[in-house]
């Protein structure tokens, strides 16, 4: 008898009934896909660590251990993306401009205390011991020499010190989310609106770090960022190792949050919110807070992605902000397969290796004897026929193949 | 002796130089079932949005509960927390999703995102799905996609949503459409017997169905109440003939 189910509510007392609760799954256990991305994140590491220059058989230049590095920097900026916009479907244009701060934050830190040391060196071979005041002017100068300002700008008061630094990876996304996320998604800025709405913000903090008076050194950016303060005689080809190392863990640690955010109620709750937002209010959850909740986690992953990604470039600059960095992100995700999170490890990783194969000089060109075919100029056609041909044909991307190898329950 | 849950007082609201909703006072009691009839444009869905926040009235009061809260400052997801739950005229499912998720979903959990995050179904909470899913007749497909169901299964799993949500009002719009006649009279009987613990409010065109729920009728006509009272009394009210039944 289920009759009585109305009058007693959920209070009463609790009846045995005939179907047994189903048992409970472990996490791992209902996903595991996670398990086997696990593995093949770890079975990458451990090929390209055999085949490295500094630990193994030297068959991989470090230039491109830091290709492959920066590679799963953009895998992990991406499944925050497709955690934002696969499964919250906030179709953001702005979260390079998180990983772009991420980076800024710690070359601050990398630039500064990289210069600091080599000041120091030089100015000890003078016969008076330097003073701390002349140092700093030293150390501006080398800085900011080349936007010829003297001063050292008052953001960088802290740039000596890491953890300062550190935390100002984390900080600067993550407030900037909270605050911009806080004020659009409040106002119940949804759809397209609010995609231009983040770009615009790209667009204008671009703009602002583009300017020398920001005191991030304009359009010359921050460089030298492969350096790192206190292993200034470790070869490139042993730091490029440390730093892809240490991309594959935040890449897998990052997996592993977001599949368990996106696992359960809390995954579910996004996911409606993505269908029918305004049905899921009526359910009694606040919908602006679950928004604003993924938009400043995913955003803070960004920035610490940035973080793991500038050193390995060695620069940063505003250009890298710029809205259509972003745009790329979204098309990475769309072509890997939004609202599964190794579709947007597959769309970022194939992508953008097959962009820098192709712009960077790698593919042979072809000549088809009335035309040439320069991939640097042909890439882009290349990129939106594949997106317009993803759109129409695979619309769960590539990452939806998989549905075709493995049965899904019915 | 019952008393009153909800008071909506000189309500008024305007889209566009339309007076959807003019100066419309209604109370409902907790326990009562109320039936709300009216031709369309009578403004009976749009009385559903008010009071569940969606749409905010020109002017008038909407007071909820003991404390006698007003309404109009809460948000939609407030309001619903502070127990008032909805079935739409059209199922609206979360239809990528199994009935289990959106039946647990629905359930009376805390709603904040990181209690939410935390969650994980407790044998309670499994208890309370299965039953309410024997309920609604979905026992068998707990683990399907809500996408598959068929219209009527729809309707009922977006009653079971209603019901976990363990509200004090219930507001139903058109909860008959698209059932059978043997789904008509299950749905009589679960919002008669929901009744007799909360308020519920039935909007519904099926003068049949009405007469089977048996309960105190509101009629509405251009956005203001006609009638009220038993069904054979505001039948035999010639204003209502004529706004109404006589077309």
């Amino acid at each position: 008898m289920a009759a009585d189910i109305m009058t007693r509510g959920a209070r009463g007392p609790a009846k045995p009934r005939q179907p047994a609760p189903p048992r409970r799954r472990s996490f791992l256990a209902e996903n595991p896909s996670v398990l086997w991305f696990m593995l093949a994140l770890g079975l990458f590491t451990a090929v390209v660590s055999v085949l490295s220059e500094a630990f193994g058989a030297g068959l991989l230049s470090t230039s491109l251990i830091k290709v492959l590095g920066m590679t799963l920097c953009l895998c992990l900026i991406a499944i925050a993306m497709d955690v934002v916009w696969g499964y919250c479907g906030i179709l953001s244009l702005g979260h390079f401009a998180f990983f772009g701060l991420g980076g800024y934050a710690i070359g601050m830190w990398l630039m500064y205390a990289r210069t600091e040391i080599v000041i120091r060196e030089n100015l000890a071979s003078g016969t008076i011991p330097p003073t701390e005041t002349e140092v700093t002017e030293a150390v501006t100068a080398q800085i900011f020499g080349v936007v010829g300002s003297s001063e050292l700008p008052l953001i960088w008061s802290f740039a000596y010190s890491l953890p300062f630094q550190l935390a100002m990876v984390v900080l600067m996304p993550g407030l900037l989310a909270l605050i911009f996320g806080w004020l659009a998604f409040r106002s119940r800025v949804t759809g397209v609106y609010l995609s231009i709405l983040t770009q615009a913000m790209t667009l204008a903090l671009s703009l602002y770090l583009f300017q020398n008076d920001t005191g991030l050194r304009g359009n010359n950016g921050l460089s030298g960022l492969q350096n790192i303060p206190g292993f200034l005689d470790v070869p490139q080809s042993v730091i490029s190792m440390w730093f892809f190392w240490a991309s594959a863990f935040a890449l897998g640690a990052g997996y592993l949050l977001f599949a368990w955010v996106v696992w359960g109620k809390f995954g579910s709750v996004i996911r409606a919110i993505r269908d029918n937002e305004s049905r899921v209010r009526f359910l009694g959850y606040n919908v602006e807070g679950y928004k604003l909740f993924v938009f400043t986690l995913t955003a803070v992953a960004s920035g610490l992605a940035g973080a793991l990604y500038y050193p390995q470039a060695g620069i940063i600059n505003p250009a890298e902000i710029a809205p259509i960095a972003s745009i790329y992100l979204a098309v990475w995700v769309a072509i890997g397969g939004r609202g599964r999170l190794y579709g947007a490890v597959i769309g970022a990783a194939s992508v953008s290796l097959l962009s820098s194969w192709l712009t960077g000089g790698g593919a042979p060109n072809i000549d088809l004897g009335f035309y040439r075919i320069i991939w640097t100029d042909w890439w882009l056609v290349l990129l939106g026929l594949g997106f317009v041909l993803v759109t129409l044909f695979f619309p769960k991307g590539i990452g939806g193949l998989f549905d075709y190898l493995v049965r899904k329950r019915p | 002796m019952s008393k009153t849950l909800l008071e909506v007082s000189g309500v008024s609201v305007t889209f566009d130089g339309f007076r959807a909703i003019n100066n419309l006072s209604i109370q409902v009691a907790e326990p009562e079932l109320r039936a709300v009839i009216g031709p369309n444009g009578a403004g009976k869905t749009t009385f559903m949005d008010i009071v569940t926040g969606k749409t905010r009235p020109d002017e008038g009061y909407v007071i909820w509960g003991e404390r006698s809260v007003s309404l109009l400052e809460m948000s939609e997801s407030q309001i619903a927390r502070a127990g008032i739950g909805r079935k739409f005229q059209k199922p609206t499912i979360f239809e990528e999703q199994t009935v289990r998720e959106n039946l647990a979903m629905a359930l009376k959990n805390r709603r904040g995102p990181l209690p939410v995050l935390f969650w994980r179904p407790g044998a309670a909470d499994h208890a309370r799905i299965t039953e309410l899913a024997q309920e609604i007749g979905l026992s068998d497909r707990l683990e399907h996609r809500a996408g598959d169901l068929s219209h009527g299964q729809k309707q009922w799993l977006e009653i079971g949503m209603l019901l976990a949500q363990d509200p004090r009002l219930l507001l139903v719009d058109e909860p008959a459409a698209g059932m059978t006649p043997a789904e008509r009279a299950h749905t009589t009987d679960l919002l008669k017997r929901a009744a007799q613990t909360r308020a519920v409010m039935v909007i519904e065109h099926d003068m049949e169905f009405i007469r089977r729920l048996d309960c105190k009728v509101t009629v509405l006509h251009e956005g203001a109440v006609l009638a009220e009272g038993s069904l054979d009394h505001v039948t035999q009210n010639q204003q209502v003939i004529d706004v109404y039944l006589g077309r």
